[in-house]
């Protein structure tokens, strides 16, 4: 029995009376440590970092650039992992961590776009290209998109849930596209230069740099997802009030007409 | 510091960035306090009717 202590504490640390309690403990931590982080990378970027030889200074926009493209396909992998909760666990919170972390995955990825396409005219001579690793995160963010807009279709949120958690999981095939785009097709877009066989690429003084921003925008990411999950549940508690509160009134509406 | 010919595009990126940042931000905290508001409101509803039927 030993073994399954682990799984029961995580079940428990699941309920949304649990989760409320412990993350907003943790809730101020989490910013905090995002701030400081925050602070850090900047300071990192701006006066630590060296301009590239080849780039000079417009390498700066890779220290937003990247995590901002990790975050994207990170929140869209725990959307993918929220999804298997919901239809196969079918826990309340499953569906709750997936409707917070869409619109922050959705932000991120457009922050990809836009940051890649201001440092691709300088570098490339275009905003965009339809190439591989491009149009895979264009298409992650109408997938986002695509998302959001299926919850507000669906009145009933316990529907909702399982649709979206079903168009996550066939929108996750998406994700291996994007990593390996630029190694299965010819793209204008750089390999990958952090995760690979054989280590990073880059120098180390703008490896350490990227890492910390790297952290930084996780620990934003979970910060604000964390926040995003606590709504969704004082949300998903007004919905129900609001609910009773309109069966009460209608049953006092009709009780002196039954008399 | 100096960022040379392309500064419009490295600054251009980083405002759109913070301005994203600050809205994601600004969207959790201004939603998380709709929400409270809302429940309060709903939690002294019943008491408020209640409160008013004793007084007819």
């Amino acid at each position: 029995m030993k073994p399954m202590m682990p799984m029961g504490r995580l079940t428990r640390l699941a309920q949304p009376g649990h989760f409320m309690r412990w993350s907003g403990a943790l809730l101020p931590w989490v910013a905090g440590l995002a701030l400081v982080l925050l602070a850090v990378g900047q300071y990192l970027t701006w006066f630590v970092a060296p301009p590239d030889y080849q780039q000079g200074e417009t390498v700066r926009i890779m220290y937003i650039h990247v995590p901002a493209a990790w975050m994207a396909v990170f929140f869209y992998g725990a959307m993918a992992v929220s999804a298997l909760g919901t239809l196969i666990w079918r826990h309340p919170l499953a569906d709750v961590a997936q409707r917070a972390a869409a619109p922050i995955g959705a932000a991120f990825t457009l922050i990809c776009l836009v940051t890649g396409s201001l440092w691709g005219k300088p570098m490339w001579g275009t905003y965009w290209v339809w190439d591989a690793r491009l149009t895979s995160m264009l298409v992650l963010f109408l997938i986002y998109c695509g998302l959001l807009a299926l919850w507000r279709t669906i009145e009933d949120p316990n529907r909702a849930a399982r649709a979206v958690a079903i168009l996550t999981l066939v929108g996750a095939v998406n994700l291996p596209i994007i990593k390996f785009s630029v190694n299965w097709w010819s793209t204008l877009h750089q390999p990958a230069s952090i995760l690979r066989m054989g280590g990073p690429t880059i120098h180390p003084t703008m490896l350490y740099p990227l890492l910390v921003m790297i952290a930084a925008a996780s620990v934003l990411g979970i910060a604000l997802h964390l926040q995003a999950m606590r709504t969704e549940i004082l949300r998903r508690r007004v919905r129900t009030l609001a609910i009773l509160e309109a069966e009460r009134l209608d049953a006092a509406l009709l009780a002196p007409q039954a008399a | 510091m100096d960022l040379g010919p392309h500064a419009a595009f490295i600054l251009g990126a980083y405002g759109f960035t913070a301005l994203v940042i600050l809205g994601l931000v600004a969207h959790a905290l201004l939603d998380r306090r709709a929400q409270e508001r809302a429940l309060a409101r709903l939690a002294q509803e019943p008491r408020k009717q209640e409160s008013s039927r004793g007084r007819r």
